[in-house]
């Protein structure tokens, strides 16, 4: 019907606070950076969710590839000695 | 309720059996994930029917939105006080919002926004059979709100649990967001019934009259009379059946109805004490057919309005296009 | 038939119901584009501007009726007026026309409300210039998403440019209106209640220049019309919005909503 004429696909990442993360709230279609902007304020911050808006265009995000899971995420299940309850101390030094 | 026509097509064949290996045992861990209640994203592999499915679903619930601004949006101009014409605006804009994150959760499926809109211009796709009804009165707003929103709000919660992690997300977003409608709507009923004039409290009982019926059948057809829910629910993607998502509606709406003093226009609502629940009376559903076919009030109306509001928009969206197109080259030079 | 309430024609009430019905009209005619603007974003976008400028009007109404002391409130102000007793600019009663026209009027009205609420923040009425501290950073808003757009479409296409032309060329004359001053903007200024409308006329002309300027557009010559929709004569638009707007108010006496 117009795809021609289709905007392109924004990802929306709003932090709700100063100090926290941009988390990642959805998407909309949009013309330009400034307009994507806009629009997430308007669509994504009605309920005061924001103090900082990023948008990014859908297709220039790189995802790690699902197959991939195995091999990407699960050698970091072993390795518990990462972890600070991996190690006993006594409990007068414990608070470390 | 955004499925209701899936609902009453006949069963959808079968997948091919004629696989390879590999795909075989995909299938066996995609069941095995849903089985164990884990979310699928969007990367993820899938049955081609699961992701036709959900598209047809997710999208049929985005141009419910949509077109709901329409009935609604009928009344803006006309609110009787600037609270309920801000407080109406708000509602509006929240359903245009929640079409959406709809509309961003079907196009992570590998559909985009556009073909989604043609395919309701065109008719092919449908929404939800209550936005083809008339708001004929002020206290149709109040009645959309408590009845109309008050049963999506009941369909809605268990889809937060779908199995579609971009569906359910936007639906936990939808969520927060839709009690304040079906309260508005209930406080702008309670009001009038409290405290308004007898004119007022007779526009309201005529708009629960007009609305009763047309809610209860947005659940959809019986369960007997949905061949397609059992794939849907065997998939994680619909977890309560029509007929007793109903059944909790008219539980629930019951109480609310003494409380503000109308009477539902049903002569055989009573409370069954065997059961624990409202026994009710019998649903046309020729009429629910009908208007699901497109021979409802405003059928017509509705679907010229999105489309008339789509073409007269074209060179907005098209000069919007050009312009970043310019800039870009612009930039490049 | 409820019957119209009698407007006590203070000077600061007229003063202040001239913002605030600006704001109300133009709230009016924005509410239209729900559900039918070009793009479902866009649809939102307008939606929060109305719902930006119904929230200005109710706190100027309330205030307006404090002021007049006659113990009418916000809606009575809202709904239950004659014609004659509203004082918004009649460019605010304009039918919506295309997305062009809302566009730039928004423009239009977002740069002159911009620049009054900025002045307003030092009104001598705690009241006014509380109220103007919120308003002031909507109207910027409204003015950067309004500007943004103008450019867009005076430089975008053919079309797009033909369509900003043509609401250009409607709208300009209605705009002097924006800027005439009285005797009710002059004991305002008096008493330090806000500012005269005469004096945003050139840092208004220097704004929109500046936009104009990056959308490659002219500012039109002066035309010799002028509106009187802030003396209470308004254009034959603004019946119909009444009639419209009024009639639950009209035809429920005694109604509570």
């Amino acid at each position: 019907m117009s795809d021609r004429t289709e905007w392109p696909l924004w990802e929306v990442f709003v932090r709700s606070k100063a100090g926290l993360d941009h988390k990642h709230c959805g998407s909309l279609h949009a013309a330009d950076p400034k307009l994507a902007i806009q629009m997430a304020r308007d669509v994504y911050t009605r309920r005061q969710e924001g103090v900082s808006i990023w948008v990014v265009r859908s297709d220039q995000i790189v995802a790690s590839d699902p197959g991939d899971k195995a091999m990407y995420f699960d050698p970091a299940e072993d390795k518990v000695y990462r972890h600070p309850t991996f190690y006993e101390l006594p409990k007068s030094v414990d608070h470390m | 309720m955004y499925t209701q026509a899936m609902d009453t097509r006949a069963a959808d064949e079968a997948p091919k059996s004629l696989r390879s290996a590999e795909e075989v045992q995909l299938q066996e861990r995609f069941d095995a994930r849903i089985d164990a209640g884990d979310f699928i994203e969007a990367k993820d592999w899938m049955p081609e029917h699961y992701r036709k499915t959900l598209v047809r679903q997710i999208s049929q619930h985005a141009h419910s939105e949509i077109v709901g601004m329409l009935p609604e949006g009928n009344w803006i101009s006309r609110a009787p006080t600037l609270k309920r014409k801000a407080i109406l605006l708000a509602k509006v804009q929240d359903e245009g919002g929640h079409g959406l994150y709809l509309y961003a959760a079907a196009e992570t499926l590998g559909t985009s926004r556009d073909q989604l809109f043609d395919a309701l211009h065109s008719g092919r796709a449908k929404y939800s059979s209550i936005f083809n009804y008339p708001t004929l009165t002020w206290a149709d707003m109040g009645t959309i709100g408590w009845l109309v929103d008050g049963a999506a709000i009941m369909n809605q919660v268990p889809i937060c649990r779908c199995s579609y992690a971009p569906y359910a997300r936007a639906m936990i977003r939808i969520c927060r967001e839709e009690s304040f409608h079906q309260r508005q709507g209930f406080e702008a009923l309670l009001t009038m019934m409290t405290h308004g004039t007898e004119a007022q409290k007779a526009m309201v009982q005529d708009a629960v009259n007009r609305w009763w019926w047309p809610s209860i059948m947005m659940f959809g057809p019986p369960d007997d009379a949905s061949p397609n829910s059992a794939q849907s629910m065997r998939w994680g993607i619909k977890r309560v059946s029509n007929d007793e998502l109903r059944q909790r509606f008219i539980d629930a709406t019951v109480d609310q109805a003494k409380l503000l003093g109308v009477t539902l226009p049903d002569p055989d609502l009573k409370w069954n004490e065997a059961r624990q629940s409202h026994d009710f009376g019998a649903i046309d559903w020729s009429e629910f057919k009908r208007v699901l076919a497109g021979d409802g009030p405003c059928n017509r109306e509705r679907l010229a309005a999105r489309v008339k509001a789509w073409d007269d928009g074209a060179w907005v969206r098209e000069a919007a296009t050009a312009h970043a197109n310019k800039q870009t080259m612009k930039e490049a030079a | 038939m409820q019957a119209s309430i009698q407007l006590k024609r203070d000077p600061s009430v007229q003063y202040l119901l001239r913002i605030g019905d600006t704001a109300l009209i133009l709230a009016q005619r924005l509410g239209e584009w729900c559900g039918h603007a070009p793009v479902l974003e866009e649809d939102i976008a307008l939606t929060n501007v109305a719902l930006d400028l119904v929230g200005q009007s109710r706190a100027l109404l309330t205030h307006a009726g404090t002021l007049e002391g006659a113990g009418h409130d916000e809606d009575q102000l809202a709904f239950l007026r004659d014609e004659r007793d509203y004082f918004n600019a009649t460019i605010a009663e304009l039918p919506r026309g295309d997305f062009a026209f809302t566009i730039l009027r928004n423009l239009i009205v977002a740069t002159w409300a911009q620049l009054l609420w900025e002045r307003l923040q030092a009104s001598s009425d705690a009241e006014v210039s509380a109220i103007a501290g919120k308003a002031v950073k909507e109207a910027r808003y409204h003015q950067q998403h309004a500007a943004d757009w103008v450019v867009r479409l005076a430089d975008g296409t053919d079309e797009s440019r033909r369509r900003i032309d043509a609401a250009l060329a409607e709208l300009w004359r209605f705009t002097a209106e924006l800027f005439e001053s009285d005797a009710v903007d002059g004991a305002a200024h008096a008493a330090g209640l806000g500012p005269r409308f005469a004096d945003l006329r050139d840092p208004w002309l220097a704004e929109m220049a500046a936009v104009f300027d990056e959308a490659g557009l002219a500012i039109p010559a002066e035309s010799g019309f002028r509106s009187t929709g802030t003396r209470g004569v308004h254009s034959e638009h603004m019946g119909f919005i009444l009639a419209e707007m009024q009639h639950l108010q009209r035809s429920f006496p005694g109604g509570v909503w």
